[in-house]
């Protein structure tokens, strides 16, 4: 396969990725907002802005962190280039590049979604963006089904699972940092029932309320970290993305027969998380634990890249 | 909407005879259309042009801010071709590309044609389509026009004519495969009554003609399709030509020449290739030979050719035979080569360069077309009936300035086809791209690309001059059976 093709299947599956994520964040600030009885007024958007990183971008071109502004920029901004918009967009140009690659169907769904959000980029009220949020959700799982059963299950399959798993395990974490940008009102606060209801918030946001309810019945801080980070099998668990994804870096490089640095550097981000359990996390501060994590994670991409995607290799 | 109240105003029209009734083999369609509810023929239009918007078939309308995209644009009323005509233009084309063949080979090798004074010498050699680098190649199997789409029209007298030979890097094959994907939907009983000719198997023709003229010894060839890329217009008929062949599409980035040989830039390492169906223009495949400033080609990729490691498709160099004052040559060219009559008749050429030719040229241009020898497109062209005076004027000083440069042509009355205009049918100007394939046999696809000028009275069909496309149906006619078209 060519290493411009696998680096744009790559990219995305992992542009698609975000922007159903992007969608996830957004619904559960304003589900939150709706749960705890909070003025508008005083509903906290900053939190979001803050966990997607990009809040530097942000204060340069707005004032301050409403609602209306906060979802035009995670949303519609053209000029934000994490907003579900710019990673349709970039998914779709991708997309136009692998036609002769991926299947029809695939690139229909891509398509179809693109002139969706494009149509709804005129709209800029949170209440009539519910059910455009549950869309692009739908679409990512409806492309993911796309991928399991239109495309071959060879190689670039496996560069596009490599590129959903690892943006999703981003988002995960960045999911559970909003909790921790997120302002507590009084120390007793936390493990009251407020506090559950945000960490209920939280879960859902990544379709894991109900598994998670299986397992611990009901929620506070110490289980969810638990079960979000460390989980095997939830499918937005950290562990379980980092896990499904050195798997399909294996089949790749048994596929190809190749000898590449990124197998050094996958491995040692799985190694961080099942080395460590969560009370050390707890004890180090979850914002670290973040903040380590998507450092290695960004360590694995960049190799991925000089490992397979660089024109300039081999 | 129907046909009862259609005019053809006089002019040689595609499907309606000048007796109003619809012309041979054609009546299933005319019948269908004319049973149609009201309001059902618009209806399948819009679907037509849904199934293109969903399919991502479409151009970023230029500097449209909003990102407006838009479908080009396609008339759901296909264009007939009866079964008798296409036995002609498929002899005149064979025979045609046969000739411009031997031709190029012959002028970058021994220049028999020129040392025999059947064209002039100066003529050939100056032009700018003329690539010195190509003097003395050899290409595998002798085959340089692989590819070919060839335009021709129909005039008043409902002869066809060659209007130009597009021998190096023809488009619109792909409106071609998807136009009938769409119709066969759109008429499905038309279609079947009239035994509309295949054309979806182009490209497994594509793909034998190119693996036949892979480099010697090479059995089972890596071949490519080579693309400047998501930029380009015809972008996305590269994809699908790739994928019709399941094979690589690549850009200039993705290719690299090591040890003399063009490798593929892949997760496995470098993989070598060897015909490349390139769908870059000559002047921008290798910057150390040709355009230096070319971002899209790829350095050393000529050397590669010249000492045949890697085949090209189509060869550099044949736009000579392309340059349109050489075109006036073509019945001298199959004439010289063949020892036939041409089939396919040219337009009436005026060559500027001759001073007999160039005076008759400024004295009739207002009835006449002006064309630059080297481009296409529509562009660089004057159409005198409908020009004004400074227009007129400064194509005069174009020509006394540059002679070499122009030709001019007699405006051809060029045929109708029903076309769908708002609530509608009325008759529109078309032209005809079938396209050519040289590979172990010529074999002409039996369809081809309808152009058809949506303004009303407008002879200018290309789609960067407000041009749509209809299907082309090429009809297997009551006396031919299954087996000769299989075999044909």
């Amino acid at each position: 396969m060519l290493s411009r093709t696998a680096y744009s299947i790559y990219w995305m599956s992992r542009y698609l990725e975000r922007a159903d994520n992007v969608a996830r964040f957004v619904a559960v600030n304003a589900h939150l907002i709706l749960d705890m009885g909070i003025d508008r007024e005083q509903a906290q958007w900053e939190p979001l802005v803050q966990a997607s990183g990009d809040d530097e971008d942000f204060k340069k071109r707005f004032n301050a962190f409403d609602e209306k502004s906060v979802i035009h920029f995670l949303t519609f901004d053209a000029k934000n280039p994490n907003s579900i918009l710019s990673c349709v967009r970039n998914a779709r140009e991708n997309a136009r590049t692998l036609r002769e690659v991926i299947s029809s169907e695939m690139w229909e769904s891509i398509n179809a979604l693109y002139h969706f959000v494009d149509r709804h980029s005129r709209k800029r009220q949170v209440d009539d963006l519910q059910e455009f949020f549950t869309t692009v959700r739908t679409a990512n799982h409806l492309f993911t089904g796309l991928c399991e059963n239109t495309m071959s299950h060879d190689e670039g399959w496996q560069f596009s699972k490599i590129g959903r798993l690892l943006e999703r395990a981003d988002k995960t974490a960045r999911i559970l940092d909003v909790k921790y940008f997120t302002l507590l009102p009084t120390p007793e606060y936390v493990d009251s029932p407020y506090d559950k209801v945000e960490w209920g918030a939280v879960l859902k946001s990544v379709s894991g309320f109900e598994m998670y309810l299986k397992r611990f019945h009901h929620a506070n801080y110490r289980d969810v970290t638990q079960f979000l980070i460390l989980d095997p099998f939830l499918p937005r668990a950290i562990l379980h993305c980092v896990n499904a994804a050195a798997d399909a870096l294996a089949v790749i490089i048994e596929m190809l027969d190749v000898d590449v640095p990124v197998q050094n550097e996958m491995g040692k981000l799985k190694q961080m998380l099942t080395e460590t359990d969560v009370d050390v996390i707890l004890a180090g501060g979850l914002h670290e634990f973040v903040d380590v994590f998507q450092f290695n994670l960004n360590v694995v991409d960049d190799a991925l890249y000089k490992s397979f995607f660089a024109l300039d290799s081999a | 909407m129907d046909f009862c109240k259609y005019d053809t105003a006089g002019f040689y029209d595609e499907l309606i005879g000048p007796d109003g009734k619809p012309r041979p083999g054609a009546a299933a369609l005319v019948q269908q259309i004319n049973e149609l509810p009201q309001k059902d023929l618009r209806r399948r239009q819009k679907a037509a042009e849904r199934v293109l918007h969903q399919q991502g078939i479409t151009f970023s309308v230029y500097g449209d801010k909003k990102g407006t995209e838009k479908i080009f644009p396609f008339d759901i009323l296909p264009r007939i071709v009866p079964a008798r005509d296409w036995e002609i233009m498929e002899r005149g084309l064979k025979q045609r590309i046969k000739a411009l063949n031997l031709f190029i080979d012959d002028i970058y090798n021994d220049q028999k044609i020129l040392k025999d004074n059947v064209i002039p010498k100066s003529l050939v050699l100056s032009s700018d389509c003329y690539l010195k680098q190509c003097v003395g190649l050899k290409p595998p199997q002798g085959i340089w026009i692989h590819i070919t789409g060839t335009d021709l029209v129909r005039d008043a007298d409902g002869a066809y004519y060659v209007l130009e030979d597009n021998l190096r890097c023809p488009s619109g094959i792909s409106y071609v495969l998807q136009n009938r994907a769409i119709l066969k939907r759109t008429f499905p009983n038309a279609f079947q009554t009239m035994r509309t000719r295949p054309v979806s198997d182009y490209g497994d023709h594509l793909y034998e003609t190119l693996r036949h003229c892979a480099p010697v010894g090479v059995d089972e060839p890596n071949i490519i399709v080579l693309t400047p890329g998501i930029y380009n217009s015809a972008y996305y008929e590269h994809s699908f030509l790739a994928q019709q062949m399941g094979v690589t599409l690549a850009q200039g980035s993705d290719l690299t020449v090591i040890d003399g040989e063009v490798k593929l830039r892949t997760t496995r390492g470098l993989e070598r290739v060897d015909v490349i169906y390139r769908r870059i223009d000559d002047e921008f495949l290798d910057p150390k030979i040709f355009r230096k400033d070319s971002m899209l080609g790829v350095p050393g990729i000529i050397d590669c050719y010249r000492n045949g490691t890697v085949t090209l498709a189509n060869a550099p160099g044949t736009g000579i035979a392309d340059d349109k004052a050489v075109y006036a040559y073509a019945p001298q060219i199959i004439k010289y080569y063949l020892d036939e009559d041409q089939i396919l008749a040219n337009v009436p050429t005026y060559i500027c360069n001759d001073e007999k030719q160039r005076s008759h040229v400024l004295a009739n241009l207002e009835s006449m077309v002006v064309k630059a020898v080297n481009l296409s497109g529509g562009y660089g062209m004057l159409i005198g009936p409908a020009s004004t005076k400074a227009e007129r004027d400064s194509f005069a000083e174009k020509i006394k300035a540059n002679p070499r440069d122009y030709i001019a042509q007699p405006t051809l009355s060029l045929s109708r086809s029903p076309t769908i205009v708002g609530e509608r049918i009325e008759g529109r100007h078309v032209d005809l791209r079938p396209y050519i394939l040289y590979g172990e046999s010529i074999f002409v696809l039996p369809g081809g690309l309808t152009r058809v000028a949506l303004t009303k009275g407008s002879l200018v069909v290309n789609s960067s001059q407000g041009g749509g496309s209809k299907d082309t149906w090429v009809l297997g006619g009551d006396e031919r059976s299954m087996k000769d078209i299989l075999s044909a």
